[in-house]
């Protein structure tokens, strides 16, 4: 029994047929569990670059302003809406209780989000895509993005970042080039 | 040292129970019970505020109860029980005086003094940081010195099991190796060393933050070593459930292993390989590399993973042998449907085994995949899972095996007996339904410990689908349940213990439909190779490699469709 000493010699005791077929299916599946995620890195169209810098707030805050100052295209509430050209380097930025700016980006262009933090670590959540990012102060991480669908799609946040935490929101508009 | 006068013999299983080790187990259990009430009571709440009809707390007590919920069930209630099963493994299962009782002690009031600590900080209003307090968020510096209490407590109760174990050898209470489920105890042991210096290693300087000593706390470094505890510590529960399988399937139906040495290898595995799985919290960060990431997330080629299957293979097979070897040999499943259904730490037992397999153990390795986190991470899909694993398995499991430890470390009878009979599959039927509907809800993007999805008070606007409101719905409803299984069991549990007819110095109890020397006699013809035959296991198993190959393809199916990212 499982609580009571083994008997003498039980390490000499054959395996059951059975489990041993078990093991070996197991052990290959996780082999091809593991595969499937380097095979992915070569032909999946989902995957983070892990391009990642350290920065400061202040430093990542002054890249977002100089973009919204530059391509800032109407003013919706509290929130620029921001077009940057397709191809460019866009930045968004989680603080508490929003992220900023808004973003206006062409369908099938490919942009360089930029992802940082100025206060918290913040979840970065495009919904109902539902693509979720962590946000880390200090770290600056981009993500080449591609939008393949077209339409009005909200940012949550998904890390807990205090009592405002609900109503931190953002969002990003998908338009057709014409 | 080892006067006579410190020992009780067993009636039921013969053992040579000491009475220090005797103690110090009630003294654990009850007190991991009281937080399991009071950790409930904050899930429920919680359950009921994401109930968008409902919407029970406001916002700031939402927060609040979230923190205290995880603090009090994820570390109270499982490491104090933890700390009774590994007193029972060690020195009851080995008929062992326990090393160091005082030491023991100083284990019981460091986590009791810890725990509380942090639940006073907590209740105070300014730690609502969540169980993982991750920085910048600060919390009050008595939140984190509580932890490290607790956390000093737990390693201080490994060294007594540890020093236990090298008193039961020295002293040679038992003949050849230790037993399947102290073996199994050893591994949760091991891993919790490592757990629990990885929590002092980063809640001391985080401490030392709050009060102004140090500047600041790196928060990626914070969470990779973080995560080795909170993480981790999820692995001493697996190690321990699993090992408690093993015993309530030796204690209830004379159950033995079908081989020792894949039982063994599968501990084994999780010693070498379990404490990889920060990564699982890292996937979609900044700042770590791929090929980290899919190392460490699959727990070096999922050999963790391997592990588990194996024993998912091993436990129900033991069982199907025990009940073969006793005639139920009809057909596939005879020795299934007659399994003892009505006793509460049976099916309680096997509800754990099939709820971690199902539920916990396929959703987590595939959010564990690197790139399938990105449609997950963060959302309300993760805690559906971990409750499949840690309430479904751990909890559930725990619960089983107390209806062992009243009558034969408490020396009550269990009350209430019909309540007992249904309290796993309330409880059960509960933590499915919760699992379920969060990891639902998870699928439609809904984000995890949020105050209010319809985004009220936000400065921009985002709806939901229905199908997301209808989801929360139902998981407040699965909660109410599984309150009521909770409740059912604590309310069973504390009457036994204190009100309970008291058992007898000799008498002998039944824990199932075989025990002591008549499932001695009936396991002794079966255990090699080309004896047993478990058909009714292998469809299982079958079925469950099926399920996990499909749902895991199906999600790579969903992450194919979302945007282009590289």
């Amino acid at each position: 029994m499982g609580i009571a000493s083994p008997r003498a010699g039980w390490w000499k005791e054959p395996i059951h047929k059975v489990e041993l077929i078990w093991i070996i299916v197991a052990f290959l599946w996780g082999l091809g569990m593991f595969f499937m995620m380097i095979y992915w890195h070569g032909a999946g169209n989902q995957n983070l670059s892990n391009e990642a810098y350290r920065i400061t707030p202040a430093a990542f805050a002054a890249k977002v302003d100089e973009m919204t100052e530059k391509y800032t295209v109407r003013q919706e509430g509290a929130f620029p809406v921001v077009r940057p050209p397709p191809g460019s380097d866009v930045y968004m930025m989680g603080r508490v209780y929003m992220w900023w700016p808004m973003l206006e980006l062409v369908k099938g262009e490919t942009y360089r989000l930029h992802l940082s933090s100025i206060d918290l670590q913040h979840g970065f959540s495009l919904q109902p895509v539902n693509i979720n990012l962590q946000v880390h102060p200090g770290y600056e991480m981009v993500v080449t993005m591609t939008p393949n669908q077209l339409g009005q799609f909200g940012i949550v946040c998904n890390e807990y970042c205090g009592f405002g935490h609900h109503t931190m929101t953002g969002r990003i508009y998908v338009v057709d080039n014409k | 040292m080892t006067a006579a006068s410190h020992f009780r013999t067993c009636p039921t299983t013969g053992l040579k129970i000491d009475r220090s080790a005797e103690n110090l187990i009630k003294a654990n259990a009850v007190v991991a019970v009281v937080f399991l009430l009071i950790g409930g009571l904050f899930g429920l709440s919680i359950a009921l505020t994401r109930w968008p009809a409902v919407h029970l707390l406001p916002a700031d007590w939402f927060y609040l109860a979230l923190t205290a919920h995880g603090f009090d069930v994820l570390l109270a209630w499982i490491i104090f029980f933890e700390m009774a099963v590994l007193y029972f493994a060690s020195a009851i299962l080995l008929n062992s005086r326990i090393a160091a009782p005082r030491w023991g002690w100083a284990q019981f009031w460091l986590m009791l003094v810890g725990a509380l600590m942090t639940n006073v900080a907590v209740l105070q209003g300014n730690s609502s940081v969540m169980f993982t307090s991750y920085p910048p968020l600060v919390a009050a510096p008595h939140f984190y010195l509580g932890l490290v209490l607790f956390a000093v407590g737990a390693l201080i109760g490994c060294a007594v099991f540890f020093g236990t174990l090298v008193v039961a050898r020295d002293e040679k209470t038992y003949q050849g190796s230790v037993p399947l489920v102290t073996f199994g105890a050893i591994t949760a042991a091991i891993i919790a060393v490592f757990t629990l210096a990885c929590g002092a290693i980063i809640l001391i300087p985080t401490f030392l933050w709050s009060v102004g000593i140090i500047s600041g706390v790196d928060p990626l470094m914070y969470k990779l070593v973080w995560w080795g505890m909170g993480h981790s510590s999820q692995q001493i529960n697996v190690a321990a459930h699993v090992a408690v399988w093993y015993a309530i399937g030796a204690m209830v139906l004379g159950a033995k292993p079908i081989s020792e040495k894949v039982s063994r290898m599968a501990f084994l595995m999780y010693i070498l390989f379990l404490q990889l799985a920060s990564a699982h919290h890292l996937l979609v960060e900044p700042g770590v590399s791929s090929s980290w990431k899919i190392f460490n997330t699959s727990y070096a080629m999922y050999l963790a993973v391997l592990g588990s299957m194996i024993h998912g293979m091993t436990v129900p097979g033991a069982i199907e042998a025990a009940q073969r070897a006793k005639g139920f040999n009809k057909g596939l499943f005879e020795w299934l449907r007659k399994a003892p259904w009505g006793n509460p730490a049976f099916a309680g037992m096997f509800l754990s085994l099939v709820m971690f397999g199902f539920l916990g153990g396929i959703s987590g390795v595939v959010m564990g995949t690197e790139q399938i986190n990105l449609i997950i991470h963060n959302t309300i899909y993760v805690p559906g899972h971990f409750h499949a694993t840690v309430v479904a398995g751990t909890t559930l499991a725990f619960m089983a095996i107390t209806y062992l430890l009243v009558p034969l470390i408490f020396r009550r009878e269990v009350m209430f007996k019909k309540i007992a009979q249904w309290q796993p599959y309330v409880f059960g039927l509960g933590i499915a339904g919760i699992s379920l509907f969060m990891m639902g809800a998870g699928t439609l993007g809904v984000p995890r410990r949020h105050w209010d999805i319809t985004f009220a008070d936000a400065l921009s606007q985002f709806q939901f689908s229905p199908a997301a409101f209808l989801m929360l719905a139902l998981n407040g409803l699965s909660a109410i349940v599984a309150a009521i299984g909770g409740a059912m069991y604590i309310v069973v549990v504390v009457c036994s213990v204190f009100l309970g007819r008291k058992i007898g110095d000799n008498e002998v109890v039944q824990l199932g439909p075989v025990s002591g020397a008549a499932s001695a006699a009936a396991v002794a013809r079966y255990g090699n190779e080309g004896t047993l035959k478990i058909p009714g296991t292998v469809v299982l198993v079958a079925v469950f490699f099926v399920s996990f190959v499909l749902y895991y393809f199906v999600n790579w199916k969903y992450l194919a469709e979302v945007w282009p990212l590289k």
